[in-house]
């Protein structure tokens, strides 16, 4: 009974997506993330893609951990390496040097 | 202390000296931008050696079009991109790439066109997951986990924060194919992360 009631409820959800005025499905939400992000989506879009997010639990959830894993990647990869010296090492210095000289 | 934040005036006679073929502004060049285009480099590379070789490689590029460099850039954004189209050299012509498939990493739909996503009752902020023990290297892990056409494209994005145009130039496709891969690569990453993300990896 319970995954019967999950089916229907998505059909509905499916079938009101389609239908609404002005409401996009999950599948055309997904691929409006990366403009809404960039801003370059248009005036309407943007209005759908807004609408879609107070309408979809399951968007709004996902944006929010699609932002979330972007933030970590850049705060990750930010965060100062043990071993990568701030100064470059001598013998690559002296490298560089001999080959440049002309 | 940022070692890159040299007045205009000294700059503009250092590239004076490195275009006069000067040893000892060649010298002052690699050791002011030398550790930053390494970290850059390494990024990419994944290799300390393969870094060192890119850094060079890249120096030697410099010194030698220095009469090309016109100021339009700072020195630094030269720099930048001399390094980075010299790593993705490298990342080319490496024998062992990951092209493994991101299909699993990608979100589902059903068959009316929903998102299928499982409840969300909490989510960690990033500050807070980074300060679980040993967090950096395990998402690095996991970015690097990624199939290096996708790693690539989020550390150029998002990490290097090139711009779209940059990115495109950069490996030669259009602005398009940079969003569209961008978006897949970050979608990726929202699944591997996802664990973390939700408080239920075995980590802290």
């Amino acid at each position: 009974m319970d995954s019967f009631l999950v089916w229907i409820s998505r059909f509905i959800k499916g079938k009101m997506m389609r239908h609404m005025p002005n409401m996009i499905t999950c599948v055309e939400f997904e691929e409006f993330i990366i403009d809404y992000l960039e801003g370059t989506l248009s005036q309407t879009d943007q209005l759908k893609f807004e609408k879609h997010i107070r309408f979809c639990r399951e968007c709004r959830e996902y944006l929010t951990a699609y932002q979330h894993s972007i933030e970590l990647g850049r705060i990750a990869f930010k965060l100062p390496d043990d071993p990568v010296p701030e100064d470059v090492p001598e013998d690559l210095v002296k490298a560089i040097l001999e080959v440049t000289r002309r | 202390m940022d070692k890159c934040k040299t007045e205009d005036v000294s700059e503009h006679q250092l590239i004076e000296g490195v275009r006069a073929g000067q040893d000892i502004a060649v010298s002052e060049l690699v050791k002011l931008h030398g550790g930053w285009m390494l970290a850059v480099a390494q990024r990419l590379l994944r290799d300390r050696a393969l870094a060192e070789d890119c850094v060079q490689e890249s120096f030697i590029r410099a010194t030698q079009n220095i009469d090309s460099f016109e100021g339009r850039s700072t020195l630094k954004s030269w720099l930048h991109r001399i390094v980075i189209n010299s790593a993705l050299m490298k990342l080319r012509s490496k024998n062992r790439r990951n092209e493994s498939s991101l299909d699993q990493l990608l979100p589902v739909f059903d068959a009316n066109d929903c998102r299928i996503e499982r409840p969300w009752h909490d989510i960690e902020t990033p500050e807070k997951i980074l300060l679980r023990a040993n967090m950096k290297n395990i998402i690095t892990e996991k970015i690097n986990a990624l199939p290096d056409g996708y790693r690539v494209v989020i550390l150029l994005r998002d990490i290097e924060e090139m711009s779209t145009r940059e990115v495109a130039e950069a490996l030669e496709c259009s602005e398009g194919a940079v969003k569209v891969r961008l978006h897949r690569a970050r979608a990726a990453l929202k699944s591997l992360l996802e664990p973390i993300l939700r408080g239920e990896d075995e980590n802290g």
